[in-house]
């Protein structure tokens, strides 16, 4: 309010009660204008999250029937790829053959399986280091040291359980929220 | 030359374009502009109240899934609405699992390739599926309608002039060809395929009566289902297609309102204080 | 930057002490719009518009980039992409929504802040400068206008383009080439709907650089005020800041109370039915008009409809169109009185109404269907418009007696009351 110190009549205004109540319409003047301008930011910074469509797309039904044992498939799901592993019993042994307090993210193989659908390991095949798509769900890629996944990127192997097991990867490969619709259909999402 | 231009240049390039307009209206022909048939015998839109109107307006669910009804048993056959995805029932009081049957059911498959041969193939619809077309394109729809295009319905309330209550009257205008009419513009009979409704553009419209009589599609709510009355509920919907929001955004509408008219009346009295000790 | 009585930046804290040494970024704006920037202390509203158009131009701006994050300038995906935006993204209908009455909320108070340059004078010296740059700012803001609608890729959208792109073959020779050039092709596709998205995105921020010179230039002289008397002392003057702040606020809400109106509850006014159909090659919509805010000026293209001196009536239309905007650039030398407030010139002020009510005319007959009357009517107001500038205006202001200006600013505030333009005589105190 220095300003008003320049005025042409030395008035009232600056004394007393009169001056406090001016300062406070200012005030709540600014400071509502200013909730305004925050409450507007919300839908500018809420655009940028998925779409209505984005959202539709968040769960695909597989049919898994021609997958055979100790074979995989890759699928898409929200745009990433899903690795669906049908286990063999020698896999299956191997995994649960590993004591749980020596993994870096400890799980068993039954943590990460539906109940009696052992044999299938549905993950994202997105590595938890740095996301890229490691090999080993295709016929004939490289399944890394322990027989299960192996990203090329940096190097980290994961197990038969998808479990990682060496290189930087921090975590296992995420296991997706996923239901079976029936023994040969497998929601995911 | 800045100088020269205010005395000198400006009437003179003035005078050119006025030169040129006034040589325009003086050799202009005043005869009269021969009258056609639609500038006599076409109808504004008959005024039609929805529960969506005004600025305080809302959907009447009950109403929007009658006009779905009416869209899915009669328009649906001819008339896509791509913009609309089956997800988006939901909006209009369906439940999830009625979404899902809706999209599966519906007449119409959805393009796909079959997985095992990579052929083009068709497949049942999904939630996330927007409404198929009844054709697979433009040739195909115009071969089917006498070479007429049904236009797609979505946005079709915004897309015409006097929106909803046009899709109503268009809908409920069909009728004979007033006598008058022919009697003063012969060539304006419509001719085989065409329909006379005072409400289109220019009289004749290629699409049949679609709401033909009363009961045409049956309610499940038990409202009665009268021409009129299915006219205006597939109106209702329309408006929904072509404005989904409009709920959303009357109700940030007010809110808006009402924060600015509280800050504007502070701004003002911000101002008058600030400016209190000058003369102004 | 103008008058020697200005308060000084003087920052008390030593980290704005220390910014002002290194980068005297808050002294700038200071002075530009804050205290350090006296400014006469009669302004009527009339003068908010400057800073409304400034508001307008970042609501543009804000949400043009955020539209652009979902647009998509391809033709096959144009249109869908707008009808994503406006049923799938979060928020999306409001954004869109705000973009389109946007624009013509920026026209609205650009058309004013330009009514009240030529009511007040404002376009004369020392403050040519100022209004030069406003001119260029117009136009640029027609040509971002304009490639704005194209881009939803409806029917106005798609026939706007042919038909604004068509003004360009009325040169002789060269024109058809041009016309090619600026599409990419034959008619608008991707090629023209692509390099539209990019310029427009592009000129908004040239709009903006170019609204910085003028406010600079304008800092030069001072502001100019509803008396167009010079400010003469202290006593004239109150700085922008809180004064002109606080009457901008106030302002500020009123354009945004209005702005939500049309915003919320009547967002398809001011457009046209016609674009909620996708671009088609093959049909021409019944009745094609351009957005309001360029009317009159299509209503003087199509009052051109003869064949004068080897000229045909199109280039004719098209010469007229651009001339009737370009004029303004000479505005200030064709208008030779010195006085500058319509207040105190009585003759000319009928002159200056008449405008007025001729340039909405042609605003309603640009959009109305073509009739016999429709066109004379245009052609008459055509004819006025450039008789206005070209001819009567060097004439009355060479003839006119203005009335008597107050001696100052504070002495007509003093005089009028709240009335503060009054000329002396004409109100009573």
């Amino acid at each position: 309010m220095a300003t008003l110190e320049q005025t042409g009549s030395p008035d009232d205004g600056h004394l007393g009660d009169g001056h406090r109540r001016r300062d406070f319409i200012n005030i709540a003047a600014v400071s509502f204008a200013g909730v305004g301008a925050a409450a507007v930011v919300i839908p500018l910074v809420n655009q940028m999250n998925p779409s209505a469509d984005v959202l539709a797309l968040a769960s695909i039904e597989v049919d898994i029937s021609a997958i055979k044992a100790g074979q995989a498939i890759k699928t898409s799901w929200r745009k990433q790829p899903v690795f669906i592993r049908n286990l063999t019993p020698k896999e299956i042994a191997e995994a649960n053959a590993v004591p749980v307090s020596t993994l870096r993210d400890p799980q068993t193989l039954q943590e990460r399986t539906k109940e009696g659908k052992q044999n299938w390991l549905i993950t994202l095949g997105v590595c938890t280091h740095l996301g890229c798509v490691p090999l080993g769900a295709g016929e004939g890629e490289a399944k890394g040291d322990f027989g299960g996944y192996f990203c090329p990127c940096h190097g980290s192997h994961y197990d038969t359980a998808a479990r990682i097991r060496k290189g930087p990867a921090p975590l296992n490969l995420h296991v997706p929220d996923y239901a079976f619709k029936s023994d040969t259909v497998v929601q995911i999402g | 030359m800045l100088r020269l231009f205010g005395p000198l240049i400006a009437p003179i390039v003035g005078l050119g374009f006025i030169a040129a307009l006034v040589l325009a209206i003086l050799t202009t022909s005043w005869e009269a502009e021969p009258p056609t048939a639609a500038h006599h015998f076409h109808l504004a839109p008959k005024p039609l109240h929805l529960a969506s109107d005004g600025p305080l307006g809302k959907f009447d669910r009950q109403q929007l899934q009658r006009g779905f009804q009416v869209y899915k048993e009669v328009c649906s056959a001819c008339h896509s609405a791509r913009l609309v995805a089956f997800r988006d029932l939901q909006e209009i009081g369906f439940t999830n699992p009625e979404v899902k049957a809706i999209a599966k059911n519906w007449a119409t498959e959805v393009p796909s390739v079959n997985p095992e041969t990579g052929e083009p193939a068709t497949r049942k619809a999904l939630a996330s599926d927007y409404i198929p077309s009844p054709y697979a394109n433009e040739t195909a729809a115009r071969a089917a309608n006498n070479n007429a295009l049904p236009p797609d319905l979505s946005l079709i309330t915004k897309a015409r002039h006097g929106g909803a209550a046009y899709v109503h009257s268009l809908l409920t205008g069909y009728q004979n060809p007033p006598a008058e009419l022919l009697e003063k513009f012969p060539d304006a009979k419509p001719s085989g395929t065409l329909h006379y409704n005072p409400y289109f553009a220019n009289l004749n419209i290629a699409m049949p009566p679609p709401l033909a009589a009363d009961g045409q599609v049956t309610y499940a709510d038990g409202t009665k289902a009268t021409i009129d009355q299915m006219a205006q509920d597939v109106s209702a919907f329309l408006v929904w297609t072509a404005e989904p929001k409009l709920e959303n955004r009357h109700r940030t509408g007010i809110a808006v309102l009402i924060f600015l008219l509280i800050a504007t009346t502070l701004a003002y009295m911000s101002y008058q204080n600030i400016w209190a000790d000058r003369k102004h | 930057m103008s008058f020697p009585w200005a308060q000084h930046y003087a920052p008390k804290h030593p980290v704005t002490q220390w910014l002002d040494e290194r980068l005297p970024l808050p002294r700038l704006v200071y002075n530009a719009v804050g205290a350090g920037y006296p400014v006469p202390r009669n302004l009527n509203y009339f003068w908010n518009f400057g800073v409304l158009a400034g508001a307008a131009l970042g609501i543009q701006i804000i949400t043009g980039i955020i539209l652009a994050m979902h647009y998509a300038a391809n033709g096959a995906i144009a249109f869908d992409s707008v009808e994503s935006i406006m049923r799938d993204v979060n928020s999306g209908w409001l954004l869109r929504y705000a973009h389109a009455n946007g624009a013509s909320f920026f026209f609205i108070v650009v058309y004013l802040h330009i009514f009240r340059g030529l009511y007040y004078g404002s376009y004369k010296a020392p403050r040519e400068m100022v209004w030069l740059l406003g001119v260029v700012i117009f136009l640029l803001m027609m040509a971002t206008a304009f490639m704005g609608y194209v881009l939803p890729w409806g029917q106005m959208s798609f026939w706007g383009a042919q038909v604004i792109t068509g003004f360009f073959s009325a040169i002789p020779v060269v024109g058809d080439p041009i016309r090619i050039w600026l599409l990419g092709g034959f008619a608008p596709d991707n090629a023209a709907l692509n390099r539209f998205f990019s310029l427009h995105y592009l000129l908004p921020f040239v709009i903006a650089g170019v609204i910085i010179l003028h406010i600079w230039s304008l800092h030069i002289p001072g502001s100019n005020n509803p008396t167009g008397v010079d400010v003469k002392g202290p006593q004239d003057t109150v700085p922008f800041h809180p004064y002109y702040t606080a009457k901008d606020g106030f302002g500020l809400g009123v354009f945004l109370i209005a702005f939500s109106t049309l915003l919320f509850f009547a967002p398809n006014l001011l457009g046209h039915p016609d674009n909620y159909i996708p671009a088609n090659p093959l049909s021409t919509p019944a009745h094609i008009v351009p957005e309001w805010y360029f009317l009159p000026f299509y209503a003087i293209l199509k009052a051109f409809t003869f064949n004068f001196l080897w000229i045909p009536a199109k280039l004719w239309g098209v010469m007229a169109m651009f001339g009737s905007i370009l004029l303004l650039f000479f505005l200030p030398w064709i208008d030779s009185s010195p006085v500058r407030s319509t207040n105190y010139r009585p003759l000319y002020r009928w002159f200056f109404w008449m405008l007025v009510a001729d340039v909405l005319a042609l605003g309603y007959l640009g959009q109305a269907e073509p009739s016999t009357f429709v066109v004379f009517a245009s052609q008459v107001c055509a004819a006025y418009y450039f008789a206005h500038f070209l001819i009567i205006l060097p004439i009355v202001s060479r003839i006119e007696r203005p009335l008597p200006l107050p001696n100052s600013i504070t002495e007509s505030v003093l005089h009028g009351e709240k009335a503060e333009a009054a000329p002396f005589g004409t109100q009573t105190a």
